[in-house]
């Protein structure tokens, strides 16, 4: 049994590969992935069509922040904002080895400048703002860049008046940043209230990991929170807890169908309909422009009307005394409130 | 947490066994004598300062939602002929009393509670004082089920939202997102010897050098001093002790605790709530320094002065 415990995603795939699993070539050609759930093979190509998703098993794979762009939207449909902040290094920080070394080997492995992409884009027509974060950058931590450019997707997205979309995929607050990488917590959470100001609506992914400083800021504030299949979510890791505690948990600790059971979450949304729950939910709470919900009222709901009318007015009406009993500040300390 | 790639353990100890034989890297003791001094056993907590400070005061139990969290305190009392809400994480100085208040780690219900005595002052026009006193919010399976990093970011949020004047004060020991939980005010004040970190020093040894004894490392590189946080833009004052640490005289200690919360009471009554509010955003906004190539080299964070005093 998987480490999720069980898989929500029912894949004809997985039935249909489950006969001859045995027979499946071992031999991994160079562009392939192994899937660590259920060892299939895939190449490159396969995984990218089927969204990084393991089309036996339906195991959620890490995906770039600009692949996410694309899957979200239209291939190349974005334009990405203020792409050239970058880290400094406030404490001149070093562990086992010094920060500024830590952020250049991160740019050259993923060609990217910090741990969250922020762009403008459409999902299924209507148009948004999005910040998706990377985890292949340092962990995806939040570190000064992260915060500021999330604060200012929220700023935008409310001067704009166009909803905002949030992918987190973060093992929290960037140690290396120490205290300053703290408070872009505080800094995330005040900046999304800009929305809740402008009445737009925040749209939350959490992928896995979405833990930390990060869930225990933005990351718990959408307005409407969907999850990635095994995600986990947690503000301290399971190794953290067994370590301080000693309590023994279970496999699906803080996975994202345990939280949707604890009611962490919205719904756990496999990443192939990812896009499109998406745009559907936008298309209630953010109508894009001509196609605002008409809110006349059917003849349905005006056929109730007077039907509750008609009952109400044959009611017989009850006895002063009653109402007056109820009714607070006549005078009887003991009744209820009304 | 972030780090590089895990390498094998026994690799990281050769390295980092050479390391710490080589003198490529000075401790300093007196950063680290300031850090123990913030979780000094005899250091005075939360009640201490609030029972000596306030009269009248009532403490209020529960969150309305679950049950009662001992290691969060709050309630409202009189403070200088006002009303003042209090609330703050306490710890226990015997061991039956550590474990009641659960080392001052609160759980979701701590921060309900917190967040519902707030939200009374807030509707009766009190000012509201927190006491920031934890080595983190508390690393449980239960915190975690019931919605600890809800907890935590929905009081950012509700102290944010404040129109009366909110002051937090560092008294010991503030570690990671349970202490900032309480932390969104228009003043954030730092007791001299108390900390303000993102992880506490054990923590970080384990996480980045992963290796517990590492902690006074750790505490080297975060540098998390009341007089760096000022530095910082952290910390907006740093509230002197009596000589020797809080811990040597509790009525002094909360005495000068007592002045200057007086005092910055009386410079944000003077304010309206829509100041009050701009202030308590940009001064969190321009927290942490980056570079941008349009905006300048580096945004500006800090002070360069050491504080006053």
């Amino acid at each position: 049994m998987s480490r999720v415990g069980r898989n929500i995603t029912v894949s004809i795939d997985r039935l249909r590969h489950l006969g001859h699993r045995q027979d499946r070539p071992r031999r991994i050609a160079s562009d392939a992935s192994t899937c660590p759930k259920c060892d299939s093979h895939y190449s490159g190509d396969e995984m990218h069509r089927n969204l990084r998703v393991c089309p036996a098993c339906g195991h959620h794979f890490p995906v770039t922040a600009r692949e996410r762009l694309e899957q979200l939207g239209e291939p190349g449909g974005y334009v990405e904002l203020w792409s050239d902040l970058r880290a400094a290094d406030p404490l001149q920080f070093t562990d086992l080895k010094p920060y500024v070394d830590r952020i250049r080997e991160a740019e050259t492995k993923t060609g990217m400048n910090e741990a969250v992409v922020c762009a403008e884009l459409e999902v299924r027509r209507v148009p948004c703002v999005a910040a998706i974060m990377d985890f292949s950058f340092m962990g995806g931590s939040m570190g000064a860049v992260v915060g500021e450019k999330l604060a200012r997707a929220c700023e935008h997205a409310a001067q704009k008046g166009i909803p905002l979309i949030i992918l987190s995929s973060s093992g929290g607050a960037r140690m290396q940043e120490g205290t300053l990488a703290l408070m872009q917590m505080a800094k995330t959470v005040i900046a999304l209230d800009a929305l809740a100001e402008a009445q737009v609506p925040v749209i939350m992914i959490l992928a896995h990991p979405t833990t930390g400083g990060v869930w225990a800021s933005f990351a718990s504030l959408g307005d409407v929170t969907y999850a990635e299949p095994g995600a986990l979510i947690a503000f301290s890791g399971p190794r953290v807890i067994e370590e301080t505690t000693r309590e023994v948990l279970p496999a699906d600790f803080g996975r994202a169908e345990r939280q949707l059971a604890n009611g962490q979450v919205d719904a756990v949304v496999d990443r192939r309909e990812l896009a499109a729950r998406i745009g559907r939910v936008l298309h209630i709470l953010a109508p894009p422009d001509g196609e605002a919900l008409v809110a006349a009222p059917s003849g349905w709901a005006q056929g109730g009307a007077e039907r509750v009318g008609r009952v109400a007015q044959s009611l017989p009406s009850l006895p002063g005394k009653i109402m007056g009993r109820i009714r607070p500040g006549s005078g009887n300390d003991d009744g209820p409130a009304a | 947490m972030s780090g590089g790639k895990p390498d094998g353990p026994s690799f990281v100890r050769r390295v980092t066994g050479k390391l710490g034989r080589s003198s490529g890297v000075q401790v300093d003791e007196d950063l680290w004598a300031s850090i123990q001094l913030a979780r000094h056993a005899e250091r005075p907590y939360t009640l201490d300062y609030i029972n000596r400070i306030t009269s009248d005061f009532e403490e209020m139990h529960g969150d309305r939602l679950f049950g009662d969290d001992p290691a969060m305190v709050a309630g409202f009392g009189r403070f200088n002929d006002r009303a003042v809400a209090f609330v703050g994480q306490q710890k226990g100085r015997d061991t039956n009393e550590r474990t009641y208040r659960n080392f001052g780690m609160a759980s979701p219900e701590g921060y309900r509670k917190s967040m519902r005595v707030m939200e009374i002052a807030n509707r009766m026009g009190m000012p509201i004082v927190t006491l920031i006193d934890t080595p983190g919010a508390f690393p449980g399976a239960s915190a975690e089920e019931r919605g600890q990093g809800g907890a935590i970011s929905r009081s950012m949020q509700l102290m944010w939202r404040l129109d009366v004047p909110v002051v937090a004060v560092v008294i010991g020991e503030g570690s990671s997102g349970g202490a900032l939980g309480l932390g969104i005010a228009d003043r954030v004040l730092m007791l001299e010897n108390s900390t303000y970190s993102v992880i506490s020093p054990e923590g970080a040894s384990a996480i980045l050098w992963r290796d517990a004894s590492q902690a006074k490392r750790a505490a080297q590189a975060f540098k998390p001093t009341a007089a760096n946080c000022y530095r910082w833009g952290v910390a907006d004052a740093v509230i002197p002790e009596p000589p020797g640490g809080a811990h040597t005289d509790h009525e002094q200690a909360a005495e000068i605790l007592g002045q200057y919360l007086q005092r910055t009471l009386l410079e944000l009554e003077a304010q309206t709530p829509a100041e009050r509010r701009v202030v308590r955003r940009e001064r969190f906004r321009r927290l942490g320094p980056l570079r941008d190539p349009e905006g300048g080299v580096a945004m500006a964070s800090g002070r360069d002065a050491p504080p006053p005093g």
